[in-house]
């Protein structure tokens, strides 16, 4: 596994990993879609848990993977929450279209 | 820490008083709890542990801890009166709980994780409280907005951390600290590209210029009551947890992001005053008025010397406690007349001279004005950025706060206008918590010694 890991050299994982990252927040920022900016959100969220798992591995530390756990149960609460606010707004308004809610600014 | 357990096990009781049936004395106990928290935060003091590396007990942790614990006590205090939603009381009250718990995370983490985790704890439960008024729609777009932009600072901060990871090998930060220090003129270029996205997602949990954009909308659409939570106890914790950061990791490299806070700072204090002068809500105004304080509160990080904690909490205290009893009259002006705007308060001072006389501390308070406790804490603010040679930004915060005493007494000066005959009632928890704040505005304003010398 470690091999198959090192194989790539660091560099690739950095700008690959920056890479996703730059797509989840082009989405957050121009999609329109509810769901699609969560998709997106969680594209953020995993580049950072594949370059840490990368630095890991690199620095033959465990806590960067430790941490990749505290990521992903953080994640999924949080979307969990995100879901159930996105619902409220679907049952008040019937859209997921976040041009809909622009009614606080007056 | 043990005012971490405290507020951790509330919490728990409050979830558990739904199924053993205790409701009724729920409220009660929760303020009796806080009390206790408060207590052991006290006796605490001076005592420095270090929890396997992940959390700090020190001067600056139990010194902050105090003030959430303190708001969050008067907080609760502002809870009987204006709390609707009683068939969801005891959720509601853990998740307040639960919330003040991760704001103590915040200001005791000695590592990047705990970091990260006490602002998930403290966000998450805000974005629930933010959307509690399910069928308000500004309640559900606020609490939206909020989710939308906190998950999107998270991966930013993440993303920082897991550079400054990859930098460092590892995620204390006293390490990080120590390794800035020994390898300064050669940190890869890793490195900084995570400091930048860790400011950035700091710059958007304390509000500044230019990530503010989200905080205006959130404060107003959200409940009032929940909106005073976030405007104190979560910007306490979210600058605490700032300074931390800056004080310990990057202190280092101060020149590298010294003029990017510096033009933020200056930036949030002129933005967010200007803009909150053109506000006909009073909701509103308070939302831009703490924009415009954080970008004080930005001069007390950037002075980056032993006054920087003392000021920082001072201030944060200060503004805390003005903030709550103006929050606490709005809120029983706005049950009465149904609406938040600022003719509203129109002839509040014929009827209800005792709510005026608190409305008109908290502003003085709030503008900076003397004697109130909010002079004392620009003033300590400013002598400290004047020490490390930020006169002109000083300059420009002053200015700032000229143009915020437009704004404060247009308050004032409608509350003397007209004679309105509805008089405004409030419970004895708020009157308590109004009296609470202003005795402790005008006495912080009078004998600030003690506060400022806390932390040295």
């Amino acid at each position: 596994m470690n091999q198959v890991l090192t194989a790539a050299p660091l560099s690739h994982y950095v700008l690959l990993s920056s890479i996703l990252f730059s797509i989840g927040v082009l989405g957050v920022l121009f999609r329109r879609n509810a769901i699609i900016i969560f998709m997106c959100i969680e594209l953020m969220l995993n580049a950072v848990n594949l370059l840490l798992a990368a630095f890991s591995v690199h620095h033959s530390d465990p806590s960067g993977q430790v941490f990749v756990f505290f990521i992903m149960a953080v994640a999924a609460a949080e979307v969990a929450v995100g879901l159930a606010i996105l619902i409220m707004i679907y049952r008040n308004t019937g859209s997921i279209n976040i041009e809909t809610l622009s009614n606080i600014r007056h | 820490m043990n005012a971490l357990i405290s507020l951790s096990v509330l919490g728990i009781v409050a979830m558990l008083s739904e199924i053993f049936n205790f409701k009724k004395f729920l409220y009660s106990l929760i303020l009796l709890g806080l009390v206790a928290a408060i207590g052991v935060n006290v006796m605490e003091w001076g005592q420095f542990q270090l929890w396997y590396g992940m959390m700090i007990v020190d001067e600056f942790t139990l010194a902050f801890s105090g003030v959430i614990l303190l708001t969050g006590f008067l907080w609760f205090l502002l809870v009987a009166d204006n709390h609707q939603d009683k068939a969801h009381i005891s959720d509601h009250f853990a998740i307040s709980l639960f919330a003040m718990a991760g704001a103590i995370v915040m200001v005791s983490y000695n590592n990047l994780s705990m970091l990260f985790l006490g602002i998930e704890i403290v966000s998450i439960s805000m974005y629930i409280m933010a959307s509690t008024q399910k069928n308000d729609l500004g309640s559900n777009e606020a609490g939206f907005k909020y989710f939308l932009m906190g998950a999107f600072a998270t991966g930013f901060i993440l993303f920082g951390t897991a550079l400054l990871y990859g930098a460092t090998a590892t995620f204390d930060i006293q390490k990080i600290g120590v390794f800035v220090t020994e390898h300064n003129s050669e940190l890869p270029a890793i490195f900084y590209a995570g400091l930048i996205l860790i400011m950035v997602g700091m710059a958007f949990k304390i509000s500044a210029v230019p990530f503010h954009w989200w905080a205006p909308d959130v404060y107003t659409g959200s409940p009032t009551l929940i909106t005073a939570f976030m405007a104190t106890i979560v910007k306490t914790a979210a600058f605490a947890a700032f300074l931390r950061l800056f004080i310990t990791c990057f202190s280092g490299v101060e020149l590298f992001w010294n003029q990017t806070i510096m033009i933020m700072a200056g930036a949030t204090i002129l933005l967010g005053n200007i803009t909150a002068l053109l506000q006909n809500d009073f909701k509103r105004i308070l939302a831009f008025s703490s924009v415009a304080h954080a970008g004080y509160m930005l001069l007390a990080v950037l002075a980056m010397n032993n006054q920087s904690g003392g000021s920082l909490l001072f201030y944060l205290l200060a503004y805390s406690i003005s903030s709550l009893s103006a929050f606490a009259v709005l809120l029983a002006v706005a049950n009465l007349k149904g609406n938040t705007n600022v003719q509203s308060f129109k002839g509040l001072a014929k009827k209800n001279p005792f709510l005026a006389f608190v409305v008109i501390v908290a502003m003085l308070s709030l503008a900076g004005i003397p004697p109130t406790a909010g002079f004392f804490a620009k003033y300590y603010i400013f002598t400290a950025a004047i020490a490390n040679n930020y006169v002109g930004l000083t300059l420009v915060a002053i200015t700032g706060s000229i143009v915020s005493i437009f704004y404060y007494f247009r308050i004032v000066i409608v509350m003397f206008e007209g004679d309105e005959s509805t008089e405004v009632t409030v419970g004895s928890n708020t009157k308590a918590l109004l009296v609470i704040c202003s005795v402790l505005v005008i006495l912080l304003g009078l004998m600030p010694d003690f506060l400022i010398g806390l932390l040295k």
